[in-house]
């Protein structure tokens, strides 16, 4: 029989392997979950959860689905937090300092606190990244906040009100669209294809007969 | 903390020993003969006894898993249900019903022409398969490639039986979806200079794929999501469709909803309807886990077939070689191809590098399977075995630092373990990852069913009885987009007739007739991990 560990949902105690997530050991306690699950690899930011370690002070942040149950564990899912989302026009707007200023002013009341960067579930310098933003330096808050999975939390520990998942949203955009450099050899492609350059060589492909076709498969050059 | 077992301690000793002489080895692939022959005795697809032969609907006579049948032959979720389809809850133009990358592609291009969109999604918006893509996308838009290259590869791939017109239409149309991305405000891995950093995937014989570090679906759907939102469009979360609802002249014109939480039915009328459902890994085919998301339990293929619509291969589906298999906590949780694009090789327990690790994924996979199963090359873990993926080749070849610049969430994954990937291999086996086959369309997008567009891993034929690395995140932009198009045009000159179900009590009436008592609800809509035995 495997160890068993006490965790508390919710407040309520139940008895689980210890080797379960805690996203498992919500089921094995008997939950049908439809909400704080997603995709259950750490990717979809769905099961932002806080947890508290009996007899410990620190309040705790993580994805259930990525977190291994311990004995003691006191937990709350957060299937749903109230970010603010600002819409925009990704054809209007610019990388300009001023469009965070307009969108998302409460950036400018980030007390320094650093407690988005100390409950990021991805491990995120989420107070660079904002400061950041506040300088309209969307590269590089771009770059910082890359992995972030959108979960909530740091918004929920934030004191000044800060939708940072959103923040970062909005740098990111602006970074693939106006600031990376373009790719010409794409756009050449495009280009290529419109005046149909490819045609000709794809009909003449599609029209073979299959043992052509796999014997020029078969034999095709690869790329090094 | 990860506790390696002592044989897995004595094996990894065993990597580390030959991975110096390992390095740099090209490894021979397979001939065509040797291809055909181990996935013949070893991918799951070639397992009679998994099949049942289906007896009603489009598809009777076809073959399809036990698991699939028992839905597509199931008890319908309306059934018995008092359901009022003379006063619609919502009443638009184009419903979406999905809200991974194909349903929001659609959602978009069905707003650009000026149509009435909502989509409907079981979860939230954006919890998909697609957010789960690690590796990339692939375009043929380097000077050394072509769209003819990437239609030969994919043909191959899907051992030439890909639909023709779609596969074109994929190709022809990558290299606009990787700058429609783009323009909206993907983040894609470039040069200073602008050129797109591609790879090789399994079977690709030039480097097309392109990524985002390992977050590439992730980061498409973050912004394809921040798009949907920008626009207005309506968003029903929480909410699944149970069933399609035709008007009396057989056209798709709505689905019957339900709230995943209360329990609320709800109806939608809609001029044209797009299936952007997704996948099937949470059904667990064969008892294998999976790297798919929560909701990936086939819902689109069960209604479109019950609507009417044949389906396309259903029958063939993609087992990514490498799934974690240790530890217990991510068993079957995806590791990216890319990391073989990067240089991993798979190792068996003496420390012998045994498949070319760049084969299609359905011949990697089933050569892993054939050295664990009849080799004895495996290496015990809690689930099962695994073979190892030698991760620390990795930056041996491009250098300190590649892993965390370029698969941090894979690193990340497996550091929560305590398991540093560029010291240490890891642990892999197969898991159930894609959908191969799926609802047949043409290539507007519309299914057997008038008015019923489909797209995404719902659809069938685009990638033949296997799919390559990278066109899946393609497919669901390309098709997605050509979805909402279509539908959005489309819509504009549909005149709506009485709304029916009447094609459901047909469809019982044949089930009986069969000899068919259904008892699995239908469609799934989401798998039941609750322990079975209190």
């Amino acid at each position: 029989m495997e160890k068993t560990v006490n965790v508390y949902l919710f407040g309520k105690r139940y008895q689980v392997p210890e080797s379960l997530t805690i996203m498992k050991a919500m089921e094995y306690a008997g939950y049908q979950l439809v909400r704080g699950c997603g995709c259950r690899n750490g990717f979809c930011g769905a099961c932002a959860t806080i947890y508290r370690i009996r007899g410990q002070q620190e309040l705790k942040t993580c994805l259930a689905c990525q977190t291994q149950v311990e004995e003691g564990m006191y937990v709350a899912t957060l299937p749903f937090f109230p970010l603010v989302k600002q819409v925009y026009d990704i054809e209007k707007i610019k990388p300009t300092q001023q469009i965070m200023m307009q969108l998302y002013p409460e950036i400018y009341s980030c007390i320094g606190c650093n407690a988005c960067t100390k409950s990021c579930t991805q491990g995120l310098n989420v107070m660079q990244y904002i400061a950041y933003a506040q300088r309209g330096e969307y590269e590089k808050c771009a770059e910082e906040s890359f992995d972030c999975v959108m979960c909530g939390v740091c918004s929920a520990r934030c004191p000044a009100g800060i939708s940072h998942p959103q923040v970062a949203e909005l740098a990111r955009r602006l970074t693939g669209k106006y600031i990376a450099p373009r790719s010409e050899h794409l756009e050449k492609r495009v280009e290529e294809i419109r005046e149909g350059k490819f045609e000709a060589l794809l009909e003449s492909l599609m029209g073979k007969p299959l043992a052509e076709l796999q014997e020029l498969y078969n034999h095709r050059e690869i790329e090094k | 903390m990860y506790q390696y077992t002592e044989e897995q301690i004595v094996s990894m000793k065993k990597v580390e020993a030959t991975r110096a002489s390992r390095l740099g080895a090209e490894l021979r692939r397979m001939t065509a003969e040797e291809k055909d022959a181990v996935l013949a005795s070893f991918h799951p697809d070639y397992i009679a006894s998994a099949y049942e032969e289906l007896k009603v609907g489009p598809n009777k006579g076809g073959r399809v898993l036990h698991e699939l049948a028992a839905l597509l032959q199931g008890r319908p979720r309306v059934s018995g249900q008092k359901v009022d389809l003379t006063h619609p809850d919502y009443d638009v133009d184009v419903l979406v019903i999905g809200g991974g990358g194909a349903g929001a592609s659609a959602a978009i291009e069905a707003d650009n022409c000026g149509a009435n969109v909502m989509i409907v999604t079981k979860l939230r918006l954006g919890d998909a398969n697609t957010a789960m893509a690690e590796g990339g996308i692939q375009a043929a838009d380097k000077e050394n490639d072509s769209p003819a290259i990437h239609y030969l590869d994919a043909l191959g791939g899907g051992h030439f039986k890909n639909k023709p017109e779609l596969l074109y239409k994929l190709v022809t149309e990558a290299p606009e979806a990787i700058q429609w991305l783009n323009n909206l405000g993907v983040m894609f891995d470039k040069a200073p200079d602008g050129t797109m950093i591609t790879t090789h995937g399994g079977g690709t014989s030039r480097k097309r794929m392109h990524a985002c570090r390992d977050y590439s679906g992730s980061e498409i759907m973050r912004v394809l999501r921040d798009e949907v939102l920008n626009r207005g469009i309506t968003v029903v979360d929480f909410t699944s469709a149970i069933e399609l609802i035709k008007d009396k002249e057989g056209k798709a014109a709505g689905a019957v909803l339900q709230n995943m939480e209360t329990g609320e039915i709800l109806v939608a009328r809609a001029k044209t309807v797009i299936l952007a459902t997704g996948g099937a890994g949470r059904l667990h085919y064969q008892g294998f886990p999976t790297s798919n998301h929560y909701g990936a339990t086939a819902d689109g293929l069960v209604l479109a077939y019950r609507a009417g619509a044949k389906l396309l291969y259903p029958e063939t589906l993609q087992y990514h070689p490498t799934g974690a298999a240790a530890p217990t906590q991510i068993y079957g949780a995806l590791v990216t191809e890319k990391v073989r694009s990067l240089g991993a090789q798979l190792v068996n327990r003496e420390g012998v590098a045994f498949v070319n690790p760049l084969e299609t994924r359905d011949v990697t996979a089933s050569a892993i399977i054939r050295e664990c199963k009849q080799n004895g090359g495996g290496v015990r873990t809690t689930d099962g075995e695994g073979v190892w993926l030698d991760t620390p080749l990795i930056e041996m070849i491009n250098g300190e630092g590649t892993i965390e610049k370029r698969i941090p969430a894979m690193l990340r994954m497996f550091g929560k373990y305590g398991i540093d990937i560029r010291k240490e291999p890891i642990l892999v086996y197969p898991t159930l990852h894609y959908q191969n086959g799926g609802i047949d369309i043409s290539a507007n997008g519309m299914s057997g069913v008038e008015n019923l567009y489909v797209a995404g891993e719902a659809v069938g034929g685009i990638h033949g009885t296997n799919r390559l690395m990278g066109n899946s995140l393609l497919d669901i932009i390309v098709f997605g987009r050509n979805a909402g198009r279509q539908a959005g045009e489309k819509s504009k000159s549909v005149q709506l007739k009485t709304l029916t179900l009447d094609f459901v009590k047909a469809f019982e009436t044949e089930l009986k007739e069969a000899g068919i008592r259904p008892e699995m609800p239908s469609p799934r809509l989401l798998p039941d991990y609750r322990r079975k035995d209190n």
